[in-house]
């Protein structure tokens, strides 16, 4: 306990987080590793986890017709993986695969729903952060959308 | 003897040596001095406009090492008129050539720094010179990260060179692409993404920046964010440069002409204008 503590402590996603709601995130946090290659939730599965990235790499993929699966992001080492365990209908959206071995601290989604509803300040502490990741990335998806690099001279 | 570029507005021809196919639309064109002259000495970040003739002008970055100015090296992306001429023509052809004009990257001011440089699509050309003198001059800077972004993996530019400079041990060269098949095992994600995890010290960097200028504006507010002084960074600009010296105005960027004052910029002289819509 004192170890996953310790871990999610160092991550960037609960830096600064005060140690009462620390405590509370660790009843519901796990050590998990995935190997090159493993599947770590597909598209349409009950989301029951989320996980923070310690070391690795992981790709965030979707089938699309005639392209066959295509990788929509990368994700590594202190990003945030899934908020589909927030957000009904709890399915994953998409589908996650390590590209290397990876290590991540898992939290579960309902046991964390539980605690969030029951103490506020660790949920609106949670909301901030997930908030600000989702923003990040719909940032970056727009920029994809622009399409910015078509049209610049040397 | 040395190529004669002694009148700026006369162009002095230049025959192509060797090409090389980046992608579909980009090529690397090799060029050499038609008389038999030597080449000239130009320094990072620097443009010269080649002139097609019977086409046009246009205005291209400088894309070889600055150590070896015997050869002009451009890299073309064919999307107008001058520069599909440009990419059309074959070995042994010859074009006009103009310059250098414009300004550097701040290579003296970087020493002792880490640098950072981010690159999106052909924005990579302009700075493959500043990557060349940081790498013949390794021991007088810090950290080196390059981060580049493109939107496909058959958009990539340099491939040979990028695969050669991620395996240097004093080089960090992360690649990402908009959007990949499920085999690849590189990044995928815009190049903004990378700047927080890239490994540089953000209070002691220099950032060097090139790429569309959407790319840029995002690629600077994460910079700010990690914590690299306005002053710190540097991006290099683009505008319809024409006359190359600062006399047509075809370039101008608030008080400043990109041609002349430019095309590489410190990001806090030019913070207020760079936003705006108008300029």
């Amino acid at each position: 306990m004192e170890n996953l503590e310790r871990m999610l402590t160092e991550h960037p996603f609960f830096e600064g987080l005060n140690k009462r709601c620390l405590q509370m995130l660790v009843e519901c946090a796990s050590n998990v590793r995935f190997d090159a290659g493993e599947v770590i939730f597909r598209e349409g599965e009950e989301a029951g986890l989320f996980y923070l990235i310690r070391h690795g790499r992981v790709s965030v993929e979707t089938f699309a017709p005639n392209r066959g699966p295509v990788i929509i992001q990368t994700l590594g080492e202190g990003d945030l993986l899934g908020w589909s365990w927030l957000i009904e209908p709890y399915r994953w959206r998409f589908e996650a695969r390590a590209v290397e071995l990876t290590r991540a601290i898992a939290l579960d989604g309902t046991c964390l729903r539980g605690k969030c509803a029951e103490d506020h300040e660790l949920g609106y502490e949670l909301m901030k952060r997930i908030a600000y990741v989702i923003e990040n990335r719909l940032q970056a998806t727009r920029l994809q959308l622009l399409n910015v690099y078509d049209g610049i001279r040397s | 003897m040395v190529a004669d570029l002694s009148d700026p507005m006369v162009p002095s021809p230049f025959c192509l040596q060797k090409v090389r196919k980046e992608t579909y639309d980009t090529f690397t064109l090799e060029l050499e001095p038609a008389n038999g002259a030597d080449g000239f000495p130009f320094a990072a970040g620097q443009f010269n406009m080649l002139y097609a003739f019977g086409i046009g002008e246009a205005p291209l970055s400088i894309s070889g090492d600055p150590a070896k100015p015997q050869t002009l090296v451009h890299t073309v992306r064919a999307v107008g008129a001058v520069t599909q001429a440009i990419c059309r023509l074959k070995r042994g052809d010859v074009l006009g050539v103009r310059g250098p004009f414009g300004n550097h990257w701040p290579m003296e001011e970087a020493v002792g720094s880490d640098v950072v440089i981010v690159a999106g699509g052909i924005g990579l050309a302009p700075l493959r010179p500043a990557l060349y003198y940081l790498l013949s001059n390794r021991e007088k800077y810090g950290r080196i990260a390059v981060i580049y972004g493109a939107r496909t993996l058959e958009d990539l530019l340099y491939k040979p060179e990028l695969e050669q400079w991620r395996s240097q041990f004093d080089l960090d060269v992360d690649v990402t692409v908009d959007t990949a098949p499920a085999s690849y095992r590189g990044n995928v994600g815009v190049v903004t993404t990378l700047i927080p995890r890239a490994r540089f010290d953000p209070f002691h960097a220099v950032a060097l920046v090139c790429g569309p200028e959407v790319m840029m504006r995002f690629t600077v507010r994460e910079l700010e964010s990690r914590g690299v002084d306005p002053e710190n960074i540097f991006i290099s600009l683009e505008r319809n440069m024409r006359c190359g010296i600062g006399f047509c105005g075809h370039c101008q960027f608030g008080s400043a002409f990109i041609c002349k004052d430019g095309p590489v910029f410190c990001y806090a002289e030019i913070q207020p204008f760079f936003a705006k819509r108008e300029i």
